[in-house]
């Protein structure tokens, strides 16, 4: 255990670098765009707004850094990130609770099928080394070399331009109303399909790569040899003995490309103006909408330590090493 | 070397090439307005025109170099910032290493993209070096890791040990006995962080949070993306550009498998 509750006060140290990043950069670095817009939206502001966004960005300038310091942990805690300049005025907290979900689906289901898919991939290519699969790693190097908007943008032409197969924006069709309908969800799938497909196409490449490596290295073990000569099946040692073990690195290492991955499907968002917070993010960066800029950070953040600790987790029931320490 | 390897510094070569020359043997000024609009590949423009009659041509030529400058900065400054961090980690050990462990495992865990895109907004011009060196600040982290455990297995070798009972001072041993033998670890993770930065660079300029004043193929996208070139099935303004990232990725990927496969002979490719 001792193993996870570490691994847990890494992740709270990390949230307290986000934060404190967030708190700090508007008050370093020159210019005072948020002032501006205020000063541009003059009296449509109330003063609870106001007052909340003196406390974000440290626009009250009587105070100390120190009682701003507290001040803007206070608002954050009571889940008050400002209000939104694109979506003016709604707070931003409400922006992107309505967005996250989408998000998570979106980015949540195609990352597990990219890792699952291109380990699997990788467990065959470096058990059968110099076989047909080896060819495959220059193909998949050259699409995972594609820029994830790139890619976005070439299904958009070939698949909703050229042959109007797939929808090439929204999460939903125009009209419907979100519930939990047949007709509902049939067209969220029908919209998440391009999305899908271009996060898992350009990350499948990275899982491949990494895993066949491992494999290489892990069947000249002993413990693979001695597999072997015990008569065991195939199936049996490929799977129970060298990918149990070369998996390792790869979920360890699920946990450190998640930030990359993350980042990489918010422009495919962006791209396919997909409602969730890549696409209200690149709205806020057009309206130079620094509250829900922050606020994206802020929950992306946070999104993508939780699914490290979920990571650690399985890490721990792969590895029996970790549970025994401590 | 291998065909791979050659093939990868073949291409790195030639961008390398016309990032030098790209401004002298464009046909014409990239930003120059021209009559012949949204006109598909011709023998007078080899890519096309873009909505106000600019010759795309050209302005892939001419930002390459923004492309390979930022590239190479940011190789150069992210590699110097991760062997100080990842090699005294490793060498020192103890409190330091803690400490410097969770620095760079902080940076590596915090979602990069959002981070840069907001201090690349807040800043009050976006320039190219600006840019390089706001990105060189997050894109270390990885090679520091590396760097960490590769020294930590070197520490305790012979070489090193009689280096130190030699009585050489702690800066010598790293300098002349470590990083010699880390050499392969750094090339390749100097070859990682310009991948890293070329496409988080060509991502800025395409969500438009770069000054849009000089031009990299990241530039061209957020145009042809601005214009709706999709929608009217101009797909030679996207289309150029686009593979010019890609090739320049597999370049540099092709090139860092020659590295791992010379520092890791299990992956040499079998000789039947």
């Amino acid at each position: 255990m001792t193993f996870l509750l570490r691994r847990a006060l890494f992740y709270l140290v990390t949230l307290w670098a986000a934060i404190t990043a967030n708190f700090l950069l508007p008050r370093l670095l020159p210019g005072d765009p948020v002032q501006a817009m205020i000063t541009k939206l003059g009296g449509r502001l109330n003063s609870d707004a106001m007052a909340s966004l003196y406390i974000l960005f440290g626009l009250d300038a009587k105070k100390s850094i120190w009682e701003q310091y507290v001040d803007y942990w206070g608002a954050l805690l009571r889940g008050d990130l400002g209000l939104s300049f694109t979506f003016f005025p709604t707070p931003v907290a409400d922006v992107l609770s309505q967005s996250l979900p989408w998000t998570l689906g979106l980015v949540g289901v195609t990352t597990v099928i990219a890792f699952l898919l291109g380990t699997l991939m990788g467990v065959y290519a470096g058990w059968k080394r110099g076989s047909w699969m080896d060819s495959l790693i220059p193909v998949t190097t050259f699409l995972s070399s594609i820029p994830y908007f790139w890619l976005g943008l070439i299904a958009i032409s070939v698949f909703s331009v050229t042959w109007p197969l797939f929808p090439a924006s929204g999460g939903y069709a125009a009209g419907l109303v979100p519930e939990f309908s047949g007709e509902f969800i049939g067209s969220v799938l029908e919209h998440a399909v391009l999305p899908g497909i271009t996060i898992v196409v350009s990350s499948v490449a990275g899982w491949i790569l990494g895993m066949r490596n491992m494999m290489v290295t892990v069947t000249a073990e002993d413990y693979v040899l001695v597999a072997r000569a015990k008569g065991l099946s195939q199936r049996r040692i490929m799977f129970a003995y060298a990918a149990r073990n070369a998996v390792l690195p790869s979920i360890s290492g699920f946990a450190l490309s998640l930030g990359f991955i993350v980042g990489g499907a918010l422009l495919v968002e962006m791209v396919f103006s997909y409602p969730g917070l890549g696409y209200v993010l690149f709205q806020g960066i057009g309206a130079k909408d620094y509250p829900l800029m922050q606020g994206v950070f802020l929950v992306i953040t946070l999104a993508v330590l939780v699914a490290n600790l979920l990571a650690d987790v399985g890490y721990l029931l792969l590895d029996p090493r970790t549970r025994r320490e401590g | 070397m291998n065909f791979k390897t050659k093939l990868g510094l073949g291409i790195l070569a030639f961008f390398a090439l016309i990032a030098v020359i790209g401004e002298w043997i464009a046909p014409y000024d990239p930003s120059e307005m021209g009559d012949e609009i949204l006109s598909p590949p011709s023998g007078a423009h080899w890519f096309g025109t873009t909505m106000t009659g600019q010759d795309i041509f050209s302005q892939v030529l001419v930002g390459t170099r923004g492309v390979m400058v930022v590239g190479l900065v940011c190789g150069v400054l992210a590699t110097f910032l991760s062997i100080l961090v990842g090699v005294t980690a490793g060498f020192l050990g103890g409190a330091a290493d803690e400490a410097l462990s969770m620095l760079s495992n902080v940076f590596l865990v915090i979602p990069a993209l959002p981070l840069i895109i907001i201090v690349a907004s807040m800043l009050p011009s976006a320039d190219t070096v600006l840019i390089a060196a706001v990105i060189s600040l997050t894109a270390w982290a990885w090679g520091a890791r590396v760097l960490r455990a590769q020294t930590m297995s070197l520490r305790r070798r012979d070489f090193v040990e009689a280096a130190r009972a030699s009585g050489e001072r702690t800066w010598r041993i790293i300098v002349f006995e470590v990083l010699p033998n880390l050499m392969a670890v750094i090339a390749s993770g100097f070859v990682g962080t310009v991948i890293f930065a070329v496409m988080l660079q060509i991502t800025l300029s395409f969500v438009g949070v770069v000054s849009l004043s000089t031009w990299n193929w990241g530039t061209i996208l957020f145009w042809a993306q601005s214009n709706q070139a999709l929608g009217q099935g101009a797909w030679w303004w996207f289309v150029p550009a686009g593979l010019c990232i890609a090739l320049l990725g597999t370049a540099l990927a092709l090139i860092n498998f020659g590295i791992d496969e010379y520092a890791n002979p299990r992956l040499r490719k079998v000789r039947a």
